[in-house]
């Protein structure tokens, strides 16, 4: 447990580094990839199967071809000439050391976290999952199915092309 | 059993490399992947949460965490569209380019 723990970090933490580091946007995709595979496996050591397969359908899945289909859109898959960072790189980097640092500190120090060594016992069910999104979560789940609507029809009718010629009196 | 504190540091070092990534790089569909980081990051966190609370059968992080992914998917296909459509007005996707409404 603590073996397979320690693996799926490091693989994680490693990919998520590339991911952010590499120069070929295509590769930085893959990294991404691996990054949200060893999330999922992270859920589901934790015992939340449901949610760790839901991550790795929408993630790896969808989100994931999705930015790779908008890297080769935007013409980016070759590896880039000019400067992959921006002038003022040093102060984001010192900026996340700092979050980083607040955050292990904090963490390493809480009273109220590390009380929580052993987790109660617990058996999952998927369906009180579904029990529970039906009954009281059911008007957020109504709701983000609209923003779901809207999201898509937003996307395409942001990325549609729009150089055709305009249609008198029609709007674009 | 990994010990709270475990999770909650992997997620921490998460949130601080998509961070830095988000401030540092230059192309903006980095940037997004920077920022999917970070709520991939506070995901995990949800979860551990939710595993070493009293009472996990009340099911909330899971919940949570499941409405999260699906906006985060959301928010990404509007990101990537929005870059799409930035790039082919400007032909770039560098964000330092992308500042013409800088005084």
């Amino acid at each position: 447990m603590t073996l397979s723990f320690a693996i799926i970090g490091a693989v994680t933490i490693a990919s998520a580094i590339a991911a952010m580091t590499l120069r070929h946007l295509v590769h930085c995709a893959l990294s991404l990839a691996i990054t949200f595979a060893g999330l999922a496996a992270l859920y589901l050591q934790l015992q939340a199967q449901f949610v760790g397969f839901a991550q790795l359908l929408v993630y790896v899945g969808a989100v994931a071809i999705l930015i790779v289909f908008a890297i080769l859109l935007t013409r980016g898959s070759g590896p880039e000439t000019q400067p992959i960072y921006s002038s003022r790189w040093l102060a984001g980097v010192v900026v996340a050391v700092i979050v980083m640092a607040v955050l292990g500190g904090t963490i390493l120090s809480s009273k109220t976290v590390s009380a929580h060594v052993e987790a109660a016992a617990f058996e999952p069910s998927v369906r009180r999952i579904g029990d529970q999104l039906m009954t009281r979560y059911v008007l957020p789940l109504e709701v983000l199915g609209l923003l779901l609507t809207a999201a898509t029809i937003g996307a395409v009718i942001l990325a549609i092309q729009e150089n055709r010629p305009a249609k008198p009196g029609g709007h674009q | 059993m990994i010990p709270l504190a475990g999770y909650l540091l992997v997620s921490a070092i998460l949130f601080s490399i998509g961070l830095a990534g988000a401030v540092t790089r230059r192309n903006a569909i980095i940037v997004l992947i920077g920022i999917e980081l970070m709520l991939n990051a506070a995901n995990l966190n949800f979860i551990a949460f939710w595993r070493f609370s009293p009472n996990p059968e009340a099911l909330s992080g899971v919940v949570f965490v499941l409405f999260s992914i699906a906006i985060a998917a959301a928010e990404a296909a509007v990101g990537l569209a929005l870059i799409i459509s930035i790039y082919r007005h400007r032909k770039t996707t560098d964000v330092e380019q992308m500042d013409s409404l800088k005084g």
